[in-house]
């Protein structure tokens, strides 16, 4: 069985990402300290709220280090999700500039609206594969996920690009570089295709 | 394409499921965990739990029971009711909502949208604007659950939401609600021109047709109803084909 690490910052709805692994058959363990990540076959960076806020609580626990040690040296998968997706790049423009966890290249910058688009951009919008991978395994040519959020993740290098979704112009709903991922939407909100989603994290090893 | 939400709004007193006309006459309709595990069964976009007496009664939220509920929602959940500081929205969303509707307290105090938005983002945060519609045409806040008017226009409440950092805006026009009548369609165009954040429309829908006119007409971006599905064989399932039908963008 797969025991997840849902990182405890104090960064808003984890209990749905506890729930929501449960259901699909996880031993959800929650927190911040070595032992939590020792123990880890896989971690989520679950989170709302604003970039510093996060940037910062991640700081204070002292997190950066174990994720570099736990995620980028040994190789446990990480998923990213909504806030905790975006934390993954170099920086982040939401109120001050703050630089991120930059595991994946790449910059937090406003949704720009079009005619007739408002921000934030909340509800369902369809996720569109942009290549196969197995995170989105069994989502044919795309699934509608549950978005809620007012920036997005401008990817350095086109080959981090997993799924885009069509609003304001279009903008990455899925990143991946290794063994690290990130959701723009919530899984654990968006019901079948969300479960699978998370079912198919899971599976990675 | 973002797809239109059609939102259940639950009620409740104590642990029980509630529903009025004109924030008043409430009637028992069941149990509240009954119909979240039915919504929850048949996936709908979102769902939004009221209690409606705790700001009246003076009461904070009760968090054990919104844990409870949560346990039940694997689909996004807004939880109002009682909430004044933003230690309440911190254990609201550590037991699982996903947003909070806030309402006498944005009116009273509005820098405490602020400051929810800067620690939690503004995305979990609606400002909801309850109103009734005055002889003159004039649509004034109401705040205590319907019970006090306020000098200022939903207009001018929506903005100042907006300004503050609010995510979204849900709007009530009290004098429909539990009708069945349709949506105030004039209060929704004036508020969804006014600001660039999303709309919910709620209080009088009674068919799939109001639903589409709060749309089109009314330029809401999102739909709430109660009555409709508790005292209807409406569905929401069955209102998101009927809006696809009228050419609408809907998650089916």
């Amino acid at each position: 069985m797969s025991c997840v690490l849902v990182i405890d910052y104090n960064m808003g709805n984890v209990d749905s990402m506890r729930r929501a692994l449960e259901e699909c058959g996880a031993e959800v363990i929650f927190g911040h300290r070595e032992e939590h990540f020792e123990a880890a076959s896989h971690i989520v960076l679950p989170g709302v709220g604003s970039f510093p806020a996060g940037m910062a609580n991640l700081h204070r626990l002292g997190i950066p280090h174990k994720i570099h040690k736990y995620v980028v040296s040994t190789r446990v998968p990480l998923l990213g999700v909504c806030l905790g997706m975006q934390l993954l790049a170099e920086s982040g423009t939401e109120g001050e500039p703050t630089a991120g966890l930059g595991l994946i290249s790449g910059q937090v910058v406003p949704l720009l609206p079009r005619s007739g688009e408002r921000i934030p951009h909340v509800g369902w919008n369809t996720v569109e594969p942009k290549r196969d991978t197995p995170l989105l395994a069994g989502l044919g040519t795309g699934g509608d996920c549950y978005f809620v959020h007012s920036f997005h993740f401008l990817c350095g290098s086109p080959e981090s690009v997993v799924a885009t979704t069509d609003y304001c112009g279009g903008f990455v709903s899925v990143v991946n570089c290794d063994n690290i991922w990130g959701t723009q939407f919530h899984p654990e909100k968006s019901q079948i295709v969300g479960m699978k989603i998370l079912r198919n994290f899971l599976s990675l090893n | 394409m973002l797809k239109t939400r059609i939102m259940p709004t639950l009620l409740y007193k104590d642990t029980t499921l509630v529903k009025g006309v004109g924030f008043d006459s409430w009637r028992r309709v069941g149990s509240l965990m009954q119909s979240i595990k039915v919504y929850n069964l048949r996936q709908v976009d979102e769902l939004v739990f009221l209690d409606i007496t705790a700001t009246r009664d003076g009461r904070e939220p009760d968090f054990e029971l919104i844990d409870e509920f949560a346990d039940e929602c694997f689909m996004p959940l807004a939880v109002g009711g009682g909430i004044r500081t933003v230690e309440h929205v911190r254990r609201l969303l550590a037991v699982g909502a996903d947003k909070v509707v806030i309402n006498t307290i944005a009116y009273e105090d509005p820098s405490i949208i602020s400051e929810i938005c800067r620690t939690f983002g503004a995305q979990c945060v609606v400002v909801s604007i309850d109103y009734r519609v005055g002889g003159d045409g004039s649509r004034k806040v109401h705040t205590h659950s319907g019970t006090q008017e306020r000098s200022m226009t939903i207009v001018e409440m929506a903005k100042l939401a907006e300004e503050r950092g609010a995510g979204e805006i849900m709007l009530t026009c009290i004098e429909r609600d539990g009708t069945l009548s349709g949506y105030d369609l004039p209060g929704l165009a004036e508020v969804s021109a006014a600001v660039g954040i999303p709309v919910i429309a709620s209080g009088g829908a009674g068919s799939y047709e109001h639903m589409c006119d709060a749309l089109t007409v009314g330029h809401a971006d999102a739909v709430a109803a109660a009555s409709m599905f508790h005292f209807t064989e409406q569905t929401p399932l069955e209102a998101k084909r009927y809006l696809a039908q009228q050419g609408l963008r809907v998650r089916l």
